[in-house]
């Protein structure tokens, strides 16, 4: 069970790196999105991963750790918070600066063949 | 009274002579000298017990449990430069008074003086090494302020621009050498680590930490190399030339060495860099000293070189030779500081401060200039004077030192040049200004100075001579105290007396005093043959320097900050994996590691169909639509997750908060280009794939490496043990929100509400255009409110609002609570937004979404001051069960009200969000509609 929850924590971090790192600001809200939730996962099972035991008290006989998932929901919004926050800020530089680059303007270092084959897609 | 007393009155008097500066230049002058008075008396009432050899020591705790304690000591040494801070500080500030001109801030001049004397006194004062250090950047902050103090000049800014650099960077390597002391000690107390010499000495990092600590005290006393800042301080007003730059702030490097010198000195390391600096920085200001015309240059290169004369003492490997150099410490403060005063009196009467210009001034200062004559003889060397005394014992001391084994015969002679030239600068002072001929076109005609302009050089001058009469009598004890605080071992024998016989030293006193006779006379050629030599411009050298350091510091900042943001992501990233990665190798958890849990079936696919999903939203995220159901998908099964994992609340929260972002993903949609080209190269695709793969293994890595272990849960037993009996609920996790950690949550709350009203506000004057059609040219449909969801939704709200209630109200004991709620209700009422757009709920809900955001804090807020009114701490909260008729027993906790501040603040700011940015879509945009 571990390695199955950490291998799917892995792939979320990987996916949500790689979205961060393109060039456009609503992948990068993807990506930022995506990595809270591998974050919350990772911040959750840090209390261990608990099958069986009861949330509430008085349903069982061991309970799940109530720390951790405090703290990650916290997290949960905290983060919706964040990213409702970046996802307005790329409207307004969109507004603003008139694209949706990352840096405001066109990377200095897109390919040429690219540039040329814009539109295209 | 208390050492630390000193401090506190002194700081006081930083800001007195502001204050009292309305009332005249002669009150504000005698209160600016009531706190170095004070100070000073009190030091005078320690004296006889410092004398006796008790130091005084004080702490005052601080942060106790971070090590940090004030602490303040004197002994001998301390008290020696205590009362040659004050004492002569006193005088400088009576000097002062009359040295400034009536127009200009004598009281922000005096406040720098007495903070420059705090921090001075603070340093030989401390009894803590990180202490000192404060106290010693102070003065190199007060000096900057104090040479810049004619600011209008260029070469003052210059000049302070360059002492601050050079005395700065100093004190940053001193910090360094003080931190790897403390270290090896493993104390940062001065009297701990001076009795700790032989283990810092055997200390391997004792190479560096001596090399750093050196560089701090030469760079302070104007050590070859770092000795070019000293003559461009002295663009600062006389009274600081006299005062700082050659006193008291240039010794505090000496003193430095001497308060180390218990811990440092004794290795061969020591006495070569320290003996070696002394002696170049001797020859080399001497000699230089001879060719200044400004008679404050003089005095600088003289300064220079009787600091290298001290340090070479210091460096010498004899007990006696350190002796000699407090000696030196006392009596160069007490000459050179009248000769200043001297030279800005001549200065200030005559208009000019060149020696070309000067001369015959006897005819009309005759006073002056023979107090002037007293001071250069002391400076000189000559028998009768205190100068003579410590330089007999110095030439002594060369003779003796074995430094340099078979070549050691070359310090003695060398020392004994240095002294011909001094002899040289000595004359030439007194020649040159006082006799010499007539003045040649001075800007005013000279004459004595105001009476008590001339005090300070009275009491300095009977210093010198009292000192050099009656040695013994005068300094006796005071010397004795300092050396045995400084050598910290019983006094090698010597003798305080103006005659020890026909010897080798006063035979080369006397061909210094007749040497320096003939090259005087003999200085026109040499002036020709140094004419030769370009002089080099310190100022020029140094600012090309600086500039030279600003232009890679810029290109360097240039090449790694191009602007782009993906490339500082990337650069970041590759440090973080450099960093994370390395602790992992050595990581070893075999020990204590348990088998996995047993994995099901539905688990699986799950887990496929997550990772299935993310990688479809990275293959598909230039088709934004797509990558935002995809990533649905994602969020979804994470709150899945959480449910098998017993965690019903953070299910439900990741539930709804998921809903609220695709909503806002897809408003947010509707603004941006539907589609991303693609313009990666494959290069960049393949380097962003690399480090997103590394950092995915890294944190897959470190959660196995942890998931995998037992751990310590004391803190989770303790809130699942106080859940109940003392939070008033069986749901810990809803508990630990409002109650165990409810100031957390409070600070959460308040930031989700600051998020929302920074997107309110991003979004009020947004000029977005409203796209009329999709990428493909198909117009938008013009049926926005469809009946059958407009209906379902309608009816649904009731049901939605109802179930959000419930939820809340049984959070304290059951999965849910505020946050829960707040965003139920939010996504039912956005829910209407949807279905039947602005203009239809805008009317229905009169709510102000601020409003309602303030509203909740302020309630979260209240709740936990409550708990004062009933006399107990921030956020204690309370509970009862009641048993009311026909409902049955039912629970009362304050942490309701908390929670509901919760639900408030939370449905007020996932409204704002979605509902401003909805707007825009509405015909209530901020802009005109012309742009559509």
């Amino acid at each position: 069970m571990e390695t199955v929850y950490v291998i799917c924590v892995g792939v979320l971090t990987s996916c949500g790196i790689f979205l961060c790192l393109r060039g456009r600001t609503f992948s990068v809200v993807v990506g930022l999105t995506m990595l809270s939730y591998a974050v919350n996962l990772f911040l959750f099972s840090s209390g261990r991963l608990n099958l069986k035991d009861a949330a509430i008290l008085g349903m069982g006989e061991s309970y799940a750790d109530p720390l951790p998932q405090a703290l990650t929901l916290t997290a949960i919004v905290i983060g919706f918070a964040m990213i409702a926050f970046v996802v307005i800020l790329a409207l307004r530089a969109r507004a603003d600066l008139g694209n949706d680059f990352v840096d405001g303007t066109e990377p200095p270092d897109t390919d040429k063949l690219l540039k040329s084959n814009r539109g295209k897609v | 009274m208390s050492l630390f007393w000193i401090t506190a009155i002194l700081l006081i008097g930083v800001i007195i002579p502001v204050l009292t500066e309305r009332f005249g230049r002669t009150i504000n002058t005698i209160c600016t000298m009531l706190a170095p008075a004070i100070a000073l008396a009190y030091i005078i009432s320690l004296m006889p017990a410092v004398l006796a050899g008790e130091a005084v020591v004080e702490y005052l705790e601080w942060i106790p449990a971070a090590g940090l304690t004030l602490s303040m000591h004197l002994d001998g040494l301390a008290l020696m430069f205590s009362l040659l801070i004050l004492g002569i500080g006193l005088l400088i500030i009576l000097y002062a008074r009359y040295y400034l001109s009536e127009k200009e801030a004598i009281g922000r001049f005096f406040s720098y003086l007495i903070l420059f004397m705090t921090a001075m006194l603070s340093i030989v004062l401390s009894n803590n090494v990180l202490q000192m250090w404060m106290a010693w950047e102070v003065t190199s902050i007060s000096s900057f302020l104090l040479i810049s103090f004619w600011s209008s000049k260029s070469e003052s800014r210059k000049g302070a621009r360059m002492a601050l650099t050079v005395t700065g960077a100093g004190g940053l390597a001193l910090l360094a050498g003080l931190l790897i002391v403390a270290d090896i000690v493993g104390s940062y107390e001065l009297r701990t680590i001076l009795s700790s010499g032989d283990l810092i000495r055997e200390h391997a990092l004792y190479p560096v930490a001596l090399i750093l600590i050196l560089l701090g005290a030469f760079t302070k006393s104007a050590q070859f190399p770092f000795h070019f800042w000293l003559p461009h301080a002295m663009a600062a007003p006389t009274p600081v030339s006299a005062y700082l730059h050659s006193a008291t702030m240039v010794k505090a490097g000496i003193f430095l060495l001497a308060r180390f010198y218990p811990v440092l000195s004794g290795t061969e390391m020591w006495f070569l860099i320290v003996s070696m600096t002394g002696l170049t920085t001797l020859l080399l200001g001497a000699y230089i000293a001879l060719f200044k015309h400004d008679l404050k240059g003089l005095l600088a290169y003289s300064t220079i070189s009787h600091l290298g004369l001290i340090t070479l003492l210091l460096g010498l490997d004899t007990k006696l030779a350190a002796v000699a150099a407090l000696f030196h410490i006392m009596n160069h403060a007490v000459f050179k500081a009248s000769l200043f005063m001297a030279a800005g009196i001549i200065d200030h009467e005559s208009g000019t401060r060149d020696m070309r210009k000067l001369g015959g001034l006897w005819r009309f200062m005759p006073y002056t200039a023979t107090l002037a004559m007293v001071a250069a003889a002391s400076m000189a060397g000559v028998p009768l004077f205190n100068g003579f005394l410590s330089k007999e014992m110095f030439l002594a001391e060369t003779l003796h030192s074995s430094a340099l084994g078979f070549l050691s015969w070359v310090i003695p002679v060398l020392a004994t040049l240095a002294a011909i030239f001094a002899v040289a600068y000595s004359v030439r002072f007194i020649h040159d200004v006082f006799f010499n001929g007539e003045p040649k076109d001075l800007p005013k005609t000279p004459h004595e100075p105001p009476r008590y302009m001339k005090i300070p050089i009275e009491i300095l001058v009977a210093l010198c001579l009292l000192v050099g009469i009656f040695p013994n009598f005068m300094i006796g004890g005071l010397l004795g105290a300092a050396a045995s605080s400084v050598l910290m071992t019983d006094l090698p024998y010597y003798s305080l007396a103006i005659w020890h016989g026909f010897n080798l030293p006063l035979l080369m006193s006397i061909i210094a005093i007749a040497g320096g006779l003939v090259v005087y006379s003999y200085r026109r050629h040499l002036y020709r043959f140094q004419a030769q030599f370009k002089e080099p411009d310190e100022k020029l050298i140094f600012e090309g320097v600086i500039q030279r350091l600003v232009n890679y510091a810029t290109r360097l900042n240039d090449g790694l900050s191009n602007g782009s943001l993906q490339r500082y992501i990337a650069a970041l990233l590759s440090f973080a994996i450099v960093i994370t990665a390395i602790p992992l190798i050595n990581l070893n958890t075999a020990a204590t590691h348990f088998p996995d849990q047993a994995v099901s079936g539905v688990e699986i696919t799950a887990a496929i169909l997550l990772c299935l999903s993310a990688i479809a939203t990275v293959i598909y995220h230039r088709k934004r639509m797509v990558a935002l159901i995809t990533l649905s998908v994602v969020g979804l099964i994470a709150s899945i997750a959480f449910a098998r994992f017993s965690a019903p609340d953070l299910a439900l929260t990741q539930l709804s908060v998921e809903v609220v972002t695709v909503i806002l993903l897809m408003l947010a949609l509707f603004f941006l280009p539907q589609k991303t080209a693609a313009e990666s190269s494959p290069s960049r695709v393949v380097r962003d794939v690399s480090i997103a793969a590394a950092i995915g293994g890294l944190v897959a890595t470190i959660n196995y490496a942890f998931i995998t272990q037992p751990f310590d849960n004391s803190i989770s037993e303790f809130f699942l043990a106080n859940s109940k009996t003392g939070g008033g609920g069986t749901n810990a996790v809803n508990v630990i929100l409002v109650d165990f950690r409810g100031l957390d949550t409070l600070g959460e709350i308040l930031v989700l509400g600051i998020a929302a009203l920074g997107i309110f506000n991003l979004l009020a004057r947004v000029r977005l255009a409203m796209p009329s059609a999709n990428e493909n040219g198909l117009a938008w449909a013009q049926d926005r409110h469809p009946p059958i969801l407009a209906m379902i939704s309608q009816s649904l709200l009731p049901l939605a609002l109802l179930v959000s209630f419930y939820i809340f109200l049984r959070g304290h004991n059951m999965p849910g609570g505020g946050f829960i709620a707040g965003l139920i209700t939010a996504v039912a009422l956005i829910q209407q937004y949807i279905a039947h757009g602005v203009d239809w709920v805008k009317p229905l809900i009169k709510v102000d979404y601020q409003t309602l955001i303030s509203l909740g804090v302020l309630i979260a807020a209240l709740t936990g001051i409550a708990s004062w009114l009933f006399g107990r701490p921030f956020m204690t909260t309370w509970f009862d069960y009641f048993d009311i008729p026909l409902i049955g027993e039912i629970e009362l906790a304050s942490a309701l009200v908390f929670d509901l501040g919760v639900y408030l603040t939370v449905v007020g700011a996932t409204l704002l969000i979605l509902a401003s940015l909805g707007k825009l879509t509405s015909v209530h945009r901020p802009t005109a509609t012309a742009e559509e």
